[in-house]
């Protein structure tokens, strides 16, 4: 297996605060997500070099940013992150195309490309203070990558923004970690970001990591210890094919056809598809003269108690899909439900949140 | 006839000068000392805190004679200067640039150190994660965006230094020419018999002067604004 692309340990001691977060990941984006205070934004300060751990181990691609025992240390400046906050702090005495300009490092995308990507090219001869929350945003991702970073953090880098900004800035950031080759590590404690941006998630609360993996693995896991951190659903790989049937678009899934009542897109996009577990109905036959469209086959792998008289069930689907139900007792008992039991698990098409469909590289 | 007699401009040009030469060689060290408070903790701060402002508050003639003993002929420093490099401060021009320079000093290091205290430390960190070295920030980062207070501090500075009187005429006495700036030429007018429309035109001087210096730190601290805006 080849070595991960991102491996962190960082302990912090302070006086009523305790960090003792571990985690390796993959190429691609990390989100690290969990509640306000659990330590997310100081493990990113670490990885920057702008927060020293009182122990620990950074390792990116190879290099070694920090290792206490090794007494390695790298200076901020030498260790190649690029670092994106909340707020752009674009030097605000500098034209955007200076800001973009401010490292003085190679770079691995030229500036043009960083400028196309992200849509900034009608801004350069602009002062900072005259852009708006999302285009200051998108100038700071900018600059982080013409640093030639071996490493992007972002730490909440859409949280100053409101809902419709978000939107339009999300777009951009995908084709960011679509043009990018080096791993990224993205903090925000927002599902519907989570579920879009993420190739791992790593779980934290109170400064430990509590579960890192896929995000699918993440949500799907039936871990109690985060159960109270993550909604009660799944998710979905999906492709986009174009074909629209009366107003709905049909999506591939390995589990088998899947129907969104909205516009997907173009054939071809990838997409991870949220399905709340409440919105789950199962069935023991193939359902015949019901209103619901989506009908996925796949066999019970496991049953746990909720609230004494709610089950949450968890279907295994065709092509390594797992997908979460709610019910009560009383219907399990009524279907006679165990685990090994072929089921139906039947959504309707308007069960889906808008907000957490989300296309993405898979 | 000229606008101004030979007494009036050279006690004209030698205020500008002293003042000048005061705020152009206290400015980095002001600089410096601002961002040492602003900036970094140690033990001591406070000691060396009180030391930066004490001339804000002691009676300037004190702060004269302290100059006079340590800087003077047979003074502490002034001694040595003497007789290792055979510089002589005292009763000098440079004598009084020195003492307006440690009279302004409190008021360049205040301005300076309140504005280097608003730059946002999060662009500074910004800086670095793009690769810049710590000298590189304070100068591409820290230093413009503290411009503001830097003009404040030097047009505070400069007009501490015009005004300065009882620490010079301590430390380097009334000698025309050499020490005898606006305020002391006035001085001396006014304890001249017979000096009252002397006086006077020196306190016109005094007005315009004052006048032109605030309004050119005005378009000074306008521009810089806006740069930094």
């Amino acid at each position: 297996m080849a070595a991960p692309a991102l491996e962190v340990t960082v302990r912090v001691a302070r006086d009523r605060f305790v960090l003792d977060a571990s985690f390796t990941s993959g190429p691609g984006v990390t989100v690290l997500a969990g509640p306000s205070g659990a330590g997310k934004s100081t493990v990113v300060a670490a990885i920057a070099g702008l927060a020293r751990p009182d122990a620990g181990r950074i390792v990116v691609d190879g290099t070694v940013l920090f290792d206490s025992r090794e007494g390695v240390d790298l200076a901020t400046a030498r260790r190649r992150v690029g670092y994106v906050l909340q707020d752009a702090l674009l030097f605000p005495h500098l034209s955007v195309a200076a800001n973009l300009r401010y490292s003085r490092r190679p770079v691995s995308l030229p500036f043009e490309r960083v400028v196309d990507i992200l849509g900034i090219g009608h801004l350069l001869d602009s002062r900072p203070n005259t852009l708006s929350g999302g285009e200051r945003q998108r100038v700071a991702i900018g600059r982080a990558l013409l640093s030639g970073p071996a490493l992007l953090l972002m730490d909440e880098p859409l949280a100053s923004l409101d809902t419709g900004r978000r939107r339009e800035l999300l777009p951009f950031i995908e084709n960011v970690r679509a043009a990018l080759s080096i791993p990224v590590v993205y903090v925000t404690h927002n599902w519907p970001e989570i579920i879009r941006l993420a190739d791992t998630v790593a779980l934290m609360e109170q400064g430990r990591v509590r579960a890192c993996g896929p995000v699918q693995h993440v949500l799907a896991g039936r871990n109690e210890e985060i159960a109270h951190l993550v909604p009660e659903g799944s998710v979905l790989d999906a492709v986009t094919t174009g074909e629209r049937i009366d107003g709905l678009d049909r999506l591939d899934t390995p589990a088998g056809p899947f129907f969104l009542n909205y516009d997907a897109g173009p054939a071809g996009r990838a997409l991870r598809v949220f399905i709340d577990a409440h919105d789950v109905t199962l069935a023991l036959h193939r359902p015949d003269g019901l209103s619901v469209q989506n009908t996925l086959q796949g066999t019970v792998a496991d049953m746990a108690e909720r609230d004494g008289s709610n089950l949450d069930v968890r279907i295994a689907l065709p092509g390594n899909q797992t997908i979460r139900s709610r019910i009560t007792r009383h219907a399990g008992e009524a279907l006679g439900l165990r685990p090994g039991m072929d089921v139906f698990a039947l959504i309707k098409s308007v069960a889906f949140d808008r907000r957490l469909h989300w296309h993405g590289t898979l | 006839m000229p606008l101004l007699s030979p007494f009036e401009t050279e006690a004209l040009l030698l205020s500008l000068k002293v003042s000048a030469t005061a705020v152009a060689f206290s400015l980095p060290l002001g600089i410096l000392v601002a961002w040492v408070l602003a900036r970094t903790d140690f033990p001591g701060k406070d000691i060396f805190n009180a030391l930066v402002h004490l001339p804000l508050v002691l009676p300037p003639v004190v702060v004269g004679y302290l100059l006079l003993v340590l800087l003077g002929r047979r003074g502490l420093i002034g001694g040595w200067l003497d007789a290792h490099l055979g510089i002589v401060i005292a009763f000098t021009w440079t004598g009084a640039a020195v003492a307006a320079a440690v009279m302004a000093f409190p008021l360049m290091v205040r301005a300076i150190r309140l504005s280097l205290e608003t730059v946002d430390r999060r662009l500074e960190q910004v800086a670095r994660t793009l690769g810049a070295s710590p000298l590189r920030v304070m100068l591409s980062v820290t230093l413009p965006l503290t411009l503001p207070g830097i003009v404040a501090g030097v047009a505070l500075a400069f007009a501490r230094c015009l005004g300065e009187f009882g620490a010079t005429i301590t430390f380097v006495s009334n000698i025309p020419g050499v020490s005898r700036t606006l305020p002391l030429a006035l001085y001396t007018a006014i304890n001249t018999p017979g000096g009252e429309a002397d006086a006077a035109r020196l306190v016109v001087i005094s007005l315009v002067l004052a006048f032109v210096a605030i309004g050119l730190s005005e378009v000074m601290a306008r521009r810089v604004a806006r740069m930094v805006a």
